[in-house]
């Protein structure tokens, strides 16, 4: 059974790393975009919905994001809706991350002084236009370093989704493990295919938090 | 473009004539939780009048220049500016209503990721509509007014407080305001400072803005203002010419609070 050569591990691990992409990216968009979504929300509503949020971040950062895959996936099948690991897979990430992002947002969001709120509203601005124009450019340059931080997380992350039967990156790993026997190899080319995954992404967030320093202040 | 260049500082004519209230306050409440901080405010201001507000801190005087663009709201009583009424539930409202009056902080509050030149024509452009080539023409003419012609595109974090402060009075110009605020807008500022800032708002009343600022600079308020308010506890306790006013005070709080800046 010694036919597997190193080139055979990488080339299925690679294959099954474009699956770790992919969750990573619906994450990051998913995420991103009902994360945002919630940030405008919280900042308009009224103690209602802002304190419903508030349970929802707190309830997804409160729970370990195994539960919440196990539960998409076992939790949905139970209403009688038949979820591929796929879905579940999905699902699950894009709510963790939105809950996490939001609330990174909302603390950059608070870090901006309130005189900004006051000055542009002074000036006739309208809360929409308050948010793009003065409030955001200041809070994303706040934003860049504990998003991205974030993210390198949830490309990690994605790794639970093995549990559920999905075949990505570390669950590829584990059967090319079982077959090749040569689990120090396999783990080996996993941990530095995550690892390439996640070092462009911190480096790019380096470069544009100094981008926007030199610009900002 | 000519005509744009040749823009003076208040282009929109305010709706109210000259020497007619512009500014109308009746029977206005305001308290935090338990707290009343504004027990009953009467007060009209006059189209070009200048008027200056002092008191004690905690008197209530930043909080009744706030409400009047609507920073605050209040809870009773009614307040109407150049004919547009306070209505907080409608945004459009607000919104008219804010373009008629300017305001300008104690702490500045310029937008620092923009240029000294963006941040006089961001509302403009936004609430107003104003064309490009319109709009940077009327920020020059309003930097060159406040002495920063040549700061166009330098970044608010590149000025003295004093050249920030200014750029915070072209901003607030920009939206062509019937009545300017200004509240304790030298009070952040080194004293080197402050007569460059004196001396634009002199230049502003002297022009005929009308004016409201809560000051502690009593000589400035004793030469610019029309009319000076003493207030007390939440309440209108003096008012009058500043002659009269700093010259003979009638009430006991008034000559305390008079005689507490002297030393």
């Amino acid at each position: 059974m010694g036919a597997f050569t190193l080139w055979d591990i990488v080339r299925n691990l690679l294959l099954a790393g474009r699956w770790t992409v992919a969750l990573s990216l619906i994450a990051f968009i998913g995420g991103g975009v009902v994360g945002a979504l919630l940030l405008v929300l919280r900042l308009r509503a009224g103690p209602m919905l802002t304190r419903l949020i508030g349970a929802y971040v707190q309830l997804f950062q409160g729970t370990p994001l195994l539960m919440q895959l196990f539960l998409a996936y076992f939790g949905i099948a139970l209403l009688g809706v038949e979820v591929s690991e796929w879905t579940a897979a999905a699902i699950a990430l894009t709510l963790y991350t939105s809950a996490y992002l939001t609330e990174i947002w909302r603390g950059c969001v608070a870090a901006i002084p309130k005189g900004q709120w006051e000055a542009s509203s002074s000036l006739a601005m309208s809360f929409g236009e308050q948010l793009r124009h003065v409030i955001l450019p200041q809070a994303l340059r706040l934003a860049t370093a504990p998003t991205v931080g974030f993210l390198v997380q949830v490309v990690k992350g994605t790794a639970l989704a093995s549990v559920i039967g999905f075949v990505e990156l570390t669950k590829a790993g584990s059967m090319m493990a079982n077959v090749t026997f040569r689990p120090f190899v396999v783990f080996g080319c996993v941990a530095l295919m995550y690892f390439l995954l996640c070092y462009p992404i911190s480096l790019f967030a380096r470069r544009l938090e100094r981008r926007t320093h030199v610009h900002g202040r | 473009m000519s005509t744009a260049a040749e823009a003076t500082v208040a282009t929109a004519e305010p709706h109210t004539a000259v020497g007619a209230p512009i500014v109308s306050i009746t029977a206005l409440r305001k308290s935090y939780g338990e707290n009343e901080v504004l027990k009953g405010i009467d007060l009209s201001v006059l189209r070009g009048e200048v008027v200056a507000i002092i008191g004690k801190s905690g008197s209530g005087k930043s909080t009744l220049l706030r409400c009047i663009n609507g920073l605050e709201q209040f809870q009773q009583g009614s307040l109407t500016v150049d004919g547009k009424p306070l209505l907080y539930e409608s945004a459009m409202a607000m919104r008219a209503l804010r373009q008629r009056v300017g305001m300008i902080f104690q702490g500045f509050h310029l937008f620092p990721h923009l240029s000294v030149g963006r941040n006089v024509m961001l509302a403009p452009r936004l609430v107003k509509k104003r064309g490009e080539a319109e709009n940077i023409a009327i920020a020059r003419k309003l930097l060159e007014r406040v002495g920063l012609a040549e700061k166009f595109d330098a970044m608010p974090d590149q000025l003295s407080g004093g050249q920030q402060q200014r750029v915070a009075i072209a901003r607030a110009l920009a939206m062509e305001p019937a009545v300017l605020l200004c509240d304790e807008i030298t009070s952040a500022l080194d004293p080197e400072l402050v007569g460059e800032v004196l001396r634009v708002v002199e230049s502003l009343a002297d022009e005929g803005m009308t004016l409201l600022m809560v000051t502690h600079e009593m000589s400035f308020a004793r030469k610019v203002s029309d009319r000076v308010i003493f207030m007390h506890q939440g309440r209108v306790h003096e008012m009058g010419p500043p002659a009269a006013l700093f010259g003979a005070p009638q009430t006991p709080e008034l000559k305390q609070f008079l005689s507490s800046l002297q030393d």
